[in-house]
């Protein structure tokens, strides 16, 4: 099975992340997003990073984990290349906790791509079947 | 039969939507727009015009500015005005990049001067400029800097040395919205903001030496201070992450309030709220921080302009008179009174890839551009010409004083990259004395003129419509690009 595929979008750039469940496929779609950054074969684990979020539906926890990820890129000046990722079904609420790992840009040694500027609800779903695809849509 | 079949024209280059081909539709739609770019326009365009039209409080029309193409939610180059008594605000009419714009900045110069200095102005540039994905600001915000920056913009700029205190005059609102609240900014949108300020960013933003390569209104052109030959700078930024994440944190509040409110939306990332509500004044607030954030960036990036200028030409900015000509927001929206009908109608008008064209006589527009209106800014793509126009009264009445604001995409990115090579377009640009110099050769691909509709069709129909009409053509001599 393929991790993820990118797909054309006129202004922007659209993917599919790909599991055998909904925490391997959110694992791949930071895969997919920090190779539109940059290229994630390059981007050693030194550092990690922990995060838990809250969302209301799988859909909008795709959204807040993918923000999410944006932000520890600018605001910790880092890339990722790895993302462990637990969801769980609380009730009516979806819960993530993530742990991530990266190391600080160097664009010197780092491939320099795009910038993510932010990203959409636009065609954004989690579809859950034998496998798990979710499809997401970044503004750049 | 599809929803084009149905598009009426008016006149030369205006189509309308009627508010009849959807019951929910409470206003008509209409497209400044020429024949060709009609035919090419995509369908999912044109509906996202009808579901613009089909929103609470929508004030005469739902438009579309000659560059329109399809968006998130709202259309890029869309144009919609909302009853502040009934209507509402959405983020999506906005954008996610708050105050994206363009700034224009003069000298006395002429090609002659810096003919022979263009690569060290370049290397200056781009040395004392921040660009880039993961570029960092070179300015250290310290303690409270950041709520300064967001409720003051450019004056806090002006305040801490970044350039000159006339600048302000020329600044669509005097580079700083009163009505901002930083309090109203999430602090993860800070954390965004404080690395990222005085930066350019990347895509389709950049810095570019032009110019002045033809003058169509020599009036009007005199007033802005423009005359052909003479060297200008242009800036195309908005507000960084500090803009995007403001965007999404109130899309996430919207897409709650929607729903309490029992708004009918065609489209999630159209989400919006009442006027009078909680979370639209909220999201008003925290907007106008984050455009105050894009004048003062645009404000920091025009002081380090001129510095760079000092370095290499070794005479002082005001020696060179290196004054801002204008600097336009083209993705906000903003609380307006519009005339209709001899009536003063307060309207929140919302600009999304979209540049306010205010004609003559507005308080808005710089006292000593009131008598012919506003200087209009619209930026082609890398290594094409730049347009400077001005607002006009036709504008005034049937666009709520808008008009486009540059070329659009019509190529993604993969396709650009297949179909042109980054060392083609550099040999190209340079063969035509164009010298560029990015953090990427991907963004040069990626960003390639074709990949762009050209943007002097889009001027061509704005002047012809009357929207906004052209006063000088600039051209580029050297880019840099994030």
């Amino acid at each position: 099975m393929k991790k993820f595929e990118y797909f054309d979008v006129t202004a922007d750039i659209g993917f599919y992340a790909f599991g055998k469940n909904l925490n391997e496929a959110f694992e791949n779609a930071g895969l997919a997003m920090f190779n539109i950054i940059s290229n994630t074969d390059n981007i050693d684990k030194i550092k990690s990073i922990d995060f838990e979020i809250t969302s209301e539906d799988n859909v909008s926890l795709l959204y807040d984990y993918l923000e999410e990820l944006l932000f520890y890129h600018e605001v910790e000046f880092m890339l990722f290349s790895e993302f462990s990722v637990q969801i769980s079904q609380v009730d009516d609420a979806y819960y993530l906790k993530a742990i991530i790992k990266g190391e600080d840009i160097n664009w010197d040694k780092h491939e320099r791509n795009c910038e993510i500027k932010a990203i959409t609800f636009h065609q954004m779903e989690v579809d859950i079947s034998d496998v798990v695809s979710l499809k997401a849509i970044v503004d750049l | 039969m599809t929803i084009k079949d149905e598009i009426k024209k008016i006149r030369d280059n205006v189509y309308e939507v009627p508010g009849s081909y959807n019951k929910k539709m409470r206003a008509s739609g209409r497209l400044y727009i020429d024949d060709e770019s009609f035919d090419a326009l995509e369908e999912g365009a044109v509906q996202q015009i009808v579901n613009v039209a089909c929103l609470p409080g929508i004030f005469r029309y739902s438009i579309a500015m000659p560059d329109i193409h399809f968006g998130y939610g709202f259309p890029i180059g869309g144009v919609a005005a909302f009853s502040m008594r009934n209507g509402i605000v959405s983020p999506g009419g906005v954008g996610f990049d708050i105050n994206c714009g363009v700034r224009l900045i003069k000298s006395n110069l002429r090609q002659e001067d810096i003919q022979d200095h263009l690569d060290e102005l370049v290397d200056a540039l781009f040395k004392n400029i921040p660009s880039g994905v993961g570029s960092k600001g070179k300015v250290k915000l310290s303690g409270n800097d950041i709520n300064d920056v967001l409720d003051y913009g450019a004056e806090w700029a002006v305040e801490n040395g970044y350039g000159w205190d006339e600048d302000l005059e020329v600044l669509e609102e005097n580079g700083r919205i009163k009505a901002a609240d930083s309090s109203e900014v999430s602090d993860k949108a800070k954390k965004r903001g404080i690395p990222q300020l005085g930066s350019l960013g990347s895509g389709n933003h950049f810095l570019e030496i032009q110019v002045v390569d033809e003058i169509y209104n020599e009036e009007v052109a005199k007033i802005y201070g423009l005359e052909k030959g003479m060297i200008v700078i242009m800036v195309h930024t908005g507000s960084r992450g500090c803009g995007h994440q403001v965007c999404s944190d109130y899309l996430r509040l919207m897409d709650k309030a929607y729903k309490n409110y029992k708004i009918d939306i065609a489209d999630r990332q159209l989400a919006c709220a009442p006027l009078d509500s909680k979370e639209a004044q909220s999201y008003l607030k925290a907007m106008y921080a984050a455009a105050n954030y894009a004048w003062a960036n645009r404000q920091m990036i025009t002081h380090w302009i001129r510095e760079s200028f000092e370095e290499v030409l070794g005479k002082s900015a005001r020696d060179m008179d290196m004054q801002i000509v204008y600097d336009v927001a083209h993705n906000i929206a903003k609380e307006e009174t519009h005339d209709f009908k001899g009536n003063d109608m307060e309207v929140l008008v919302h600009r999304k890839g979209a540049t306010r064209a205010f004609g003559p006589g507005r308080e808005e527009v710089p006292l000593k551009y009131r008598e012919v209106g506003q200087p209009v800014l619209i930026p082609g793509t890398m290594g094409t010409a730049s347009y400077v126009l001005h607002g006009t009264q036709t504008a005034m009445e049937e666009t709520f004083g808008s008009t486009a604001h540059g070329a659009g995409r019509i190529l993604s990115r993969s396709q650009a990259k297949k179909d042109y090579k980054p060392e083609d377009i550099v040999n190209n640009m340079e063969s035509n004395g164009i010298k560029i110099k990015a953090t990427s050769k991907n963004v040069i691909a990626e960003e390639a003129p074709g990949a762009y509709k050209d943007v002097d069709s889009v001027v061509r129909v704005s002047d012809s419509t009357g929207i906004a009409k052209l006063v000088a053509k600039v051209k580029p001599l050297a880019v840099t690009k994030g």
